[in-house]
């Protein structure tokens, strides 16, 4: 890493602002960063090099001009995950489906970026069409954690997790689902949030789980990530989900105070299957937050278990639905030997797909069928507002409920796909929050003796960002 | 209570997912389905009967926009993707006899 790429997003914008250093040059060391390292880490599906410093050649001259100079993020390279639609730029799910699919319309979140003077350096690895937790399922290889290359990132924003961390961007995008940005933010070390459903704009958001799905950023600190958030959040008349609430800027409430936070901890989160180090940290964390003047107790949150088969009888619903547009007629692959259309649609399917997404698309249609409906379907939908009910209940006594992201740190390659329900297992903290449409984040608290990644996941009622970076910040500026 | 899928199970869903697996991949996704649903069968432990079922935390209604075309002429681009194209049209399989 150049003292260029050690900088925060932030640092970088205000040294670009100020002259100090030119948007031409941090492109350069951050390309320069990528083929250094990408070898190893393969966080990359597609490096854009050539537009990325034709892009900050455009964005210098407009500094110099005096433009932009309302935008913090101006100049910063950034990396998308490669299911975010970025026009005239590859964009695979990392799926052999979507193998050679180029937009021709860009994500809001990616558009808003831009306008900010962002540089898109490329596109991220992911598991495929997000179904995954350690982007092993990518059709282009997996990602290796940088804080331990024999280790996974996490997934699926495994790609955009691990080149933060490494130094290949100075922030990204990810999407989260079911834990997508904070888990791999958790396993590699570096600060990720999921918002409230409905504050960034899913137009342009490759569909999983179209009432789960949102995105947000991965970052290396909290202030970084309030930046972010402010430039793609919004109301967009594309996304019918977004909602109507006036643009907010996040980065007022990175303060340090917390005297009036009320911090519950569910007593359910710590149970068997934790790892012992994943609690110590996680439990210090709390420890830092009260010496720093919140309230903090524990208390019984109820239906922790339940989450994750309603979460994947939704989620696989949803996206059965979802991924049928991919058929082989329009864009992206074809089968070469087929008899028929019925016979092409199957076979550029089963061949374009992955095996943990023909998995969820099975268990998806089966859900939703005639006769088993309203026994799978309805009843997890049930489910899904009993556990939106439980967290009403905890955020009227707290404001934030705080506890680990993952129940260990990162696992090595190659030892998650073999037990399915294992692997769903590990999204036990994650799950709930997109079932409530929860803002989530997760912030580095510690490392394992071995050398690995520990984050603390904080939650808040929707529409409560600022207490959540409130209290992140000031966790992050004390601890 | 243990949920074993039947072979016709998962013809069925192959033909609701548009999806043709071997034989192997069948065995397979009879096993899997039914350790799945096994484990969502769980779900039956809850009483819910005065619940209603929930899509949206927080349900957005009604939102519409004018029937107004916005976009540009883009076929091109469009077309640019198709695995196969002729005379500006989608080269696809025949659909009917």
């Amino acid at each position: 890493m150049s003292y260029i790429t050690e900088l925060d997003a932030l640092s970088l914008g205000r040294a670009i602002a100020s002259g100090e250093i030119r948007t031409t040059e941090a492109t350069e060391e951050y390309l320069k960063s990528i083929e250094e390292q990408d070898g190893t880490y393969n966080c990359y599906v597609t490096v854009d090099g050539d537009r990325a410093m034709e892009a900050a050649k455009e964005i210098q001259a407009r500094i110099d001009k005096g433009e932009l100079s309302d935008s913090p993020l101006a100049g910063v390279p950034v990396a998308i995950k490669d299911n975010m639609c970025t026009e005239g730029l590859l964009t695979t799910c990392s799926s052999r489906i979507l193998y050679n699919f180029v937009p021709t319309y860009e994500s809001t979140a990616v558009r808003k970026l831009r306008n900010a003077g962002a540089v898109i350096l490329g596109k991220t690895n992911m598991d495929e069409f997000a179904m995954g937790s350690t982007t092993e399922t990518s059709y282009f290889g997996p990602t290796r954690n940088p804080a331990d290359p024999e280790h996974v990132p996490g997934g699926s924003s495994g790609g955009s997790a691990a080149a933060v961390a490494a130094g290949e961007c100075a922030y990204a995008l990810g999407s989260d689902t079911g834990g997508s940005i904070r888990q791999p933010a958790s396993y590699c070390g570096v600060v990720g949030i999921k918002p409230t459903y409905g504050t960034v704009s899913r137009y342009g958001l490759i569909a999983y789980g179209s009432s789960l799905d949102q995105i947000g950023p991965l970052t290396r600190n909290v202030s970084d990530a309030a930046a972010v958030l402010t430039a793609i959040s919004g109301h967009d008349d594309k996304d019918s989900t977004s909602v109507d609430m006036p643009a907010k800027d996040y980065t007022q409430a990175l303060k340090k105070d917390v005297k009036d936070i009320k911090i519950g901890i569910p007593k359910d989160y710590f149970g068997e299957g934790l790892d012992h180090e994943v609690a110590a940290s996680v439990r210090a964390a709390a420890d830092v937050l009260k010496a720093a003047g919140a309230t903090v107790e524990e208390f019984d949150l109820s239906l922790v278990n339940y989450a994750i088969p309603a979460y994947y009888t939704i989620a696989a619903a949803e996206a059965s639905s979802n991924l049928e547009r991919f058929d082989g007629i329009k864009y992206g692959y074809r089968t070469e030997d087929f008899a028929g259309l019925h016979n092409m649609y199957k076979k550029s399917r089963s061949e374009g797909f992955g095996a943990e997404v023909k998995r969820r698309i099975m268990l998806g249609s089966f859900v939703l069928s005639s006769g088993y409906y309203d026994a799978y379907y309805l009843k997890a939908l049930k489910v899904k507002a009993l556990i939106k009910k439980a967290f009403d209940d905890a955020f009227a006594k707290y404001d934030i409920i705080l506890g680990p992201v993952a129940p260990t740190t990162a696992p090595k390659l190659g030892e998650s796909l073999s037990d399915p329900i294992k692997m769903y297992l590990g999204d036990i903290y994650t799950i709930s929050v997109n079932l409530a449409g929860l803002p989530g984040i997760s912030v580095p608290c510690g490392t394992s003796t071995d050398g690995l990644p520990i984050g603390v996941q904080l939650l808040a009622d929707c529409f409560n960002e600022e207490k959540l970076l409130r209290t992140a910040f000031t966790y992050e500026q004390t601890k | 209570m243990a949920n074993i899928i039947s072979d016709e199970t998962i013809e069925y869903v192959g033909i609701l997912a548009k999806l043709e697996l071997s034989d192997e991949e069948k065995e397979a996704a009879k096993s899997d389905m039914g350790r799945m649903l096994d484990y969502i069968d769980m779900l039956g432990e809850l009483d819910t009967s005065d619940v209603e079922p929930m899509s949206h935390a927080f349900p957005v209604q009604n939102v519409f926009r004018e029937d107004v075309v916005t976009g540009t002429d883009i076929r091109d681009q469009i077309l640019a993707n198709a695995p196969e194209e002729k005379d500006g049209m989608f080269v696809v399989p025949k659909t009917f006899d």
